[in-house]
């Protein structure tokens, strides 16, 4: 196994290149070229990519492994979206897959020796209507069936726990009391792409950025051959494409057709302000959530803009609409000033659950579908697609977010389960 | 915003007057009970997604209330074309 040299992160290694004015840290992970040949290619340079990566190395001891990125890593979803992190699904397949995430999730600083800045400051989800009372308690006693901590929490309890909150009673949706889950909350999007990309590339992954992979090509046999790319033809008889919102153009080139469909997600950020935001709160009623970073801005998105696309913008009018609903729920924020807003390119199912398995094309794998909410997810989907790919035999946590579930009609309805919820 | 023009109306509007209703020129199976589950599966779940020119409804629905057909570049979000609903799917497209 070849094994590059990383600095390791300490406090000690902190303190020593602060007397040395931070002049002389390494590069973190080096920039490869790419090779020939590889055991296994991984398209797109995502969290999910990179972890997967990194577990193939880590796991299964399979080091021959490029990822290979259109773009720089993390430059995707991973590093556009708004770090909620939370596994209180409503199905049993989900239950399990998402709080394996969050079990990972755990030790993964110390893990990668890089500090992700997972957060466990709670998830609240707002309910509004009567509809919303019994969906949000019906998903509770779910949870708790499953042993995912989920609780119903009281309109005075919601506000104790976030004193921001309009609870009135005439607010045009007044708030009827949420359903809590504490052990969910944020990490730091950029870091989980960096900490997987440094520690993969410890252990011998190459990590090929500004390369797009324009088609996969396959042998006589159907077989997975390799990857055609902007340089040049690199072979593999296994590649697992991650490409979130370009998954299905890639796919197409393989002859696979996928039940996808692409749509612009926006988010905002304000200014920075002192802490005032405890935790996040969600409201599929009023369609806005909102959370505070470390840095002091708020974070704030909502659902997915109405028509397909591909231009990492979406419109005018959602923003205002989101808002709008912050507005209404947290009277304080008001005069708040925002900063800036973009957009990423999520790939949505039917049934609003991920694919992540095995194609009916031998060596090649897809995970994919994760939508509005896939960073929850990134060490969860990492650790089971590795495991997918190593043993070309799904993962007993993945095995039901199959492909074919759109043929047999075994879907994973958490379309109808979780409306916008991210 | 994107500007959109209803076809109906003859007039280039703001997106807020109009709803999006998916991929264009999907006919419903003519005869369901003879449909494989892989023919349902194409027709319910799977879309072209295209990046680039792609087919789709809209729904003047703070208008006329009908629907039409659109091109629209995925990538630039630019409307190629709108029509009528039922005419045929164009065979070529302005620049
Ligand atoms: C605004 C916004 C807010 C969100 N909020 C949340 C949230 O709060 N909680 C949550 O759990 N999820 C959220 N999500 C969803 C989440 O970001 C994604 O599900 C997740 O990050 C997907 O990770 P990924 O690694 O699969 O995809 P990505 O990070 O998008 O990685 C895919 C990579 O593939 C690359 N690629 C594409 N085409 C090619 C090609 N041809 N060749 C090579 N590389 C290619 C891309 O450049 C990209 O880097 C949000 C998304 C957005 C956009
Ligand atoms: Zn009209």
């Amino acid at each position: 196994m070849k094994v590059q040299a990383m600095a390791h992160f300490s406090a000690f290694s902190l303190l020593r290149n602060a007397l040395t004015g931070h002049k002389h840290w390494p590069a973190q992970w080096p920039d490869a070229l790419p090779k020939a040949e590889y055991d296994v290619i991984i398209v797109g340079a995502g969290g999910h990519g990179l972890a997967a990566a990194y577990y193939l190395a880590k796991e299964h001891g399979i080091t021959n492994v490029a990822v290979i990125e259109k773009g720089w890593l993390g430059g995707g979803n991973t590093g556009r979206n708004t770090t909620i992190v939370r596994s209180n699904y409503l199905y049993d397949e989900s239950a399990r897959l998402y709080d394996h995430a969050i079990d990972l999730w755990d030790g993964l600083s110390q893990d990668l020796n890089y500090n992700v800045m997972f957060s466990q400051r709670g998830v609240m989800m707002l309910a509004h209507t009567v509809h919303d009372v019994q969906s949000f308690q019906r998903h509770i006693h779910s949870n708790r069936l499953n042993g995912v901590d989920n609780t119903w929490v009281t309109p005075q309890q919601a506000k104790e726990i976030c004193p921001p909150l309009n609870i009135s009673t005439d607010a045009r949706y007044p708030v009827l009391g949420a359903a809590w889950q504490q052990r969910a909350g944020t990490a730091r999007h950029d870091a989980v792409a960096w900490g997987y990309a440094r520690a993969a590339a410890a252990r011998g992954v190459d990590i090929v950025q500004n390369c797009p992979v324009t088609a996969i090509r396959r042998g006589p046999d159907g077989a997975v051959e390799g990857v055609e790319t902007a340089k040049g033809f690199i072979k593999a008889k296994k590649v697992a494409v991650s490409a979130a919102g370009h998954t299905s153009v890639i796919m197409e080139t393989a002859g696979v057709r996928l039940p996808l469909e692409s749509f612009p997600l926006q988010a905002l950020v304000s200014e920075p302000v002192k802490p005032i935001f405890p935790c996040v709160v969600m409201s599929n009623t009023v369609h806005a959530y909102i959370s505070q970073s470390d840095k002091g801005e708020l974070v704030i998105g909502s659902g997915t803009d109405q028509y397909t696309s591909y231009s990492q913008r979406g419109g005018l009018p959602l923003i205002e609409h989101t808002v709008a609903a912050i507005c209404e729920m947290f009277p304080v924020f008001r005069r708040m000033r925002m900063l800036r807003k973009w957009g990423g390119i999520v790939d949505v199912t039917p049934d609003r659950s991920a694919i992540l398995g095995k194609t009916p094309v031998q060596g090649l794998y897809v995970n994919c579908g994760w939508g509005t909410g896939g960073f929850k997810v990134t060490p969860g989907a990492g650790h089971t697609l590795a495991h997918t790919i190593a043993r070309d035999d799904p993962h007993p946590i993945n095995a039901p977010f199959t492909l074919e579930r759109f043929t047999t009609g075994r879907l994973i309805d958490e379309a109808a389960a979780a409306a916008v919820a991210h | 915003m994107l500007l959109i023009h209803c076809p109906y109306c003859e007039a280039t509007l703001p997106e807020l007057e109009f709803t999006y209703a998916g991929e264009a020129h999907i006919a419903r199976p003519a005869d369901p009970s003879t449909m494989s589950d892989e023919q349902w599966r194409d027709f319910l779940f799977i879309r072209t997604n295209a990046r680039g020119p792609h087919f789709e409804r809209w729904r003047h629905a703070h208008g006329c209330g009908r629907f039409f057909n659109a091109v629209r570049d995925t990538v630039s979000d630019k409307f190629l074309l709108t029509y009528k609903a039922g005419e045929p799917k164009p065979e070529s497209l302005p620049e």
